[in-house]
């Protein structure tokens, strides 16, 4: 049964859609490499990441601080830092089309419109000396050449869309006057306002209360479904992905290290990372016990150890993950691990063997 | 469901005493000729015990007064009115050399690993510097050695001492916050979300960190946090605050499976599970509060203004129970009479004029 996973080393291309038979994704990144060229060195922030979504699909992207999330979303809306970012290989495709071989001119006017970000942090996202109605506005005139007053019609109405009192008022006030959740209700209607088919939201709740979180991620899986969106969900909250993902992809180290669906993940990981993220979550049940806690720390970007990323952390570490970087091996039609003992981390149900 | 698995009963007796903790900040108008308009009432009215060898968590949403009441114990912040009392001793009194003979005894870890510590000292400065105000416990002969100790119990190369804070990660960083909380052997840690801001791989490190140093010293801590699944991990009771007060107090089976406030009940319903099954559960649920049985429940609006608080119950204006009571009457934290001498772990003190169990999600 446990045979090394290196015996079928069949390079999966990525993982299909659940359902099966769907049409293309919406969105397929495809091998996207990134660095930053500073003055220490070259950070390979992403190093082949491969991740896709279809229309009313949510993927979440879930990964520790400065395993790349942020920086792949970037690179896929079009607005890394560059320099010091170069995107040195890969391909974005959107509905079927490649934005990193696209002009810069028509990139453009795919942002906004037909993808649009959310950010984790809205006072600093939004412009604090225009109001949030001209803000709203400022979209529908740029995109849609809609008068003022129209724009502002639009962006009451939109507004209203997420839930924001008294919204007729609230129109004229600046975004300081509002409270981080009404802030960030602000933000999903200004990705919302041209009702994009990509939404990219970037650690969108992180800086709520857990009351005013449960509010808005409501708020955003119902806009979801009305409007078939896709979603890719940039968290690294467990609770949260459990609670709204179809589909999660682990990042480290700038690597999808394991695509799956949702249950399947939770229910049985087939990569010692995240395997040893959900071991490390507290349970009722072993309370008074020591948490299980995955050894050591995030690699040093500057410098990756060689072969497998996370052999120095890693419980089942053998000689081979020092030497050879484990491809992405497919699981099944639907799930993919990049760790060359795939199998044995899948078939292992017994408690963590890390010492921890 | 499991009751108390834990020890329900406090260890030891109780090392201090919160008595009717009241800090509010005045909010002044006029640049030259100050004048008082108001005051944010960031702390009104808090009581509660640590005992002994027990860890307390406090949780609550932010603003909601948890780093004012752990600067009011620590007296950096001047109490409005109320009492501390360490040992029977009231210390909001207390200035010079008593008060400094007390600090020694209660520390403090704080939140942010990164901004916490002086980027100017190496870590055997930082570490050692609270034997520059307490020369007595260790003489100047034995610092660089007790350092050393220091970092070594908290899991870091003791060759560090030379370096400086922005050469470690920010685990590291809040490990050594812990050393130099430790130094002075104090009794008490005060622990204001000392792993909020760290990684889940790194925060478990801490957490099994402070565990073992607390069998190993006997401290007491006031663990301060809103991630609701470590608190509930570390502490042995737990209370629940809402807008300067505290709304519900009790041991973790009590405030986590048997809540009886509806901000408690309506705070754990929103925390997601991670366990996706949980999400087929409650979405046959009821979700939205007035209906809710099991489900989530989705309170309206943002919290109030605690310069300008709503009348009677702190949480009314977000209640979906309440009733023209609330407005009028302030619920005082108290075992609620329904439930007293009933001996079920609904028996707790819960500062609700309607307390009442409420089924709660199955938790995995
Ligand atoms: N403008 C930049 N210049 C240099 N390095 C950068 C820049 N932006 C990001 N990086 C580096 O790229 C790496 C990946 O960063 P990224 O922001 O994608 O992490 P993340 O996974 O989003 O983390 P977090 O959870 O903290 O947001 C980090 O090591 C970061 O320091
Ligand atoms: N020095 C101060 N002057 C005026 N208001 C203050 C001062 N310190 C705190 N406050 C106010 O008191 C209230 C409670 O603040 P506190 O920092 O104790 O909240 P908290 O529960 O620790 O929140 P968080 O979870 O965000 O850390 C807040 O409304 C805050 O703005
Ligand atoms: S490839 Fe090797 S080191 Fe990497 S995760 Fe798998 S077992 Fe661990
Ligand atoms: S006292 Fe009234 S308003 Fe306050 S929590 Fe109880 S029912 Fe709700
Ligand atoms: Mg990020
Ligand atoms: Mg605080």
């Amino acid at each position: 049964m446990s045979t090394s996973g290196a015996t079928d080393a069949v390079m999966a291309p990525e993982p299909e859609p659940p359902g099966g038979g769907e049409e293309r994704p919406l969105l397929d990144v495809r091998n996207l490499h990134v660095e930053f060229r500073t003055r220490e060195g070259i950070a390979k922030a992403v190093n082949g990441v491969n991740y896709s979504v279809h229309a009313g699909e949510t993927l979440a992207v879930l990964g520790e601080s400065g395993s790349g999330k942020s920086v792949t979303a970037q690179a896929v809306m079009g607005i890394l830092d560059s320099p010091p970012g170069f995107i040195t290989q890969g391909e974005v495709v959107f509905q079927g089309r490649d934005l990193l071989r696209m002009g810069g001119e028509e990139r453009r006017k795919i942002r906004g419109a037909r993808m649009a970000m959310i950010f984790q942090d809205a006072l600093s996202s939004l412009n604090p000396v225009l109001s949030v109605g001209e803000q709203l506005g400022e979209m529908f005139r740029v995109h849609q050449g809609l008068s003022r007053k129209e724009a502002r019609a639009k962006a009451i109405e939109l507004m209203e869309r997420v839930r924001i009192p008294a919204a007729r008022e609230r129109v004229k006030q600046y975004p300081h006057q509002f409270s981080g959740g009404m802030r960030q209700r602000v933000m999903i209607a200004m990705a919302m306002a041209l009702e994009p088919e990509l939404i990219i939201a970037d650690e969108p709740t992180t800086a709520l209360d857990v009351t005013v979180q449960a509010q808005v991620m409501d708020l955003l899986a119902e806009l979801q479904r009305e409007y078939n969106m896709g979603l890719i969900l940039i968290t690294h909250d467990l609770g949260v992905v459990a609670d709204v993902a179809d589909k999660i992809a682990v990042m480290y180290a700038g690597r999808i290290v394991e695509s799956s669906p949702v249950h399947d993940i939770y229910r049985a990981p087939a990569h010692p990372y995240t395997r040893g993220l959900l071991d490390s979550i507290p349970r009722v049940d072993l309370k008074g016990q020591e948490l299980y806690a995955i050894k050591g720390l995030p690699p040093n970007l500057l410098h990756i150890p060689p072969g497998c990323a996370f052999n120095p952390r890693c419980p089942r570490a053998q000689e081979v993950c020092r030497t050879d970087v484990p491809p992405l091996y497919r699981v099944n039609q639907e799930r993919a691990s990049a760790c060359h003992f795939w199998k044995e981390t899948l078939d292992d149900d017994s408690a963590p063997s890390g010492d921890a | 469901m499991t009751d108390t698995v834990k020890g329900a009963a406090p260890a030891g007796e109780p090392i201090l005493q919160v008595r009717n903790l009241v800090k509010h900040f005045p909010l002044t108008r006029g640049i030259v000729f100050q004048k008082q308009v108001g005051a944010v009432k960031a702390v009104d009215g808090i009581s509660f015990d640590l005992h002994r060898g027990e860890t307390l968590g406090i949780v609550g949403e932010s603003g909601c007064g948890k780093s004012t009441v752990a600067k009011l114990l620590m007296n950096l912040e001047r109490a409005t009115s109320g009492e501390v009392f360490y040992k029977g001793e009231d210390i909001t009194r207390l200035s010079g050399r008593a008060l400094k003979a007390v600090r020694r005894n209660i520390q403090m870890v704080f939140q942010d690993p990164y901004t916490s510590l002086n980027p100017r000292m190496t870590v055997g400065d930082i570490i050692g510097e609270p034997f520059d105000i307490h020369p007595e416990v260790a003489p100047k002969g034995d610092r660089r050695k007790r350092v050393q100790e220091l970092l070594d119990v908290v899991g870091l190369n003791p060759e560090y001492v030379n370096r400086y804070p922005h050469q470690f990660s920010g685990g590291q960083r809040q490990r050594i916050g812990i050393a130099r909380g430790l130094a002075l052997n104090p009794e008490i840690i005060i622990c204001d979300e000392p792993v909020s801001a760290l990684d889940v791989s790194v925060q478990a490190q801490v957490v099994n960190l402070m565990e073992k140093l607390q069998d190993e010293f006997g401290l007491s801590y006031i663990f301060i946090a809103h991630d609701l699944s470590i608190v509930r991990h570390i502490s042995d009771r737990v209370g629940v605050m809402y807008l300067g007060r505290m709304a519900e107090i009790g041991t973790d089976a009590e405030i986590y499976e048997h809540p009886t406030h509806p901000y408690t009940q309506a705070l754990l319903s929103a925390v997601p599970v991670p366990d996706p099954q949980a999400r087929e559960q409650r979405a046959a649920g009821a979700d939205s509060g007035a209906a809710a049985g099991r489900g989530r429940i989705i309170l309206s609006g943002d919290v109030p203004s605690p310069a300008d608080p709503p009348s009677g119950c702190r949480f009314r204006t977000r209640c979906w129970k309440a009733q023209d009571r609330c407005a009028q009457e302030q619920p005082l934290l108290a075992v609620p009479e329904v439930f007293r001498g009933s001996g079920t772990p609904a028996e707790h003190e819960s500062a609700c004029h309607f307390a009442e169990e409420r089924a709660t999600a199955e938790a995995a």
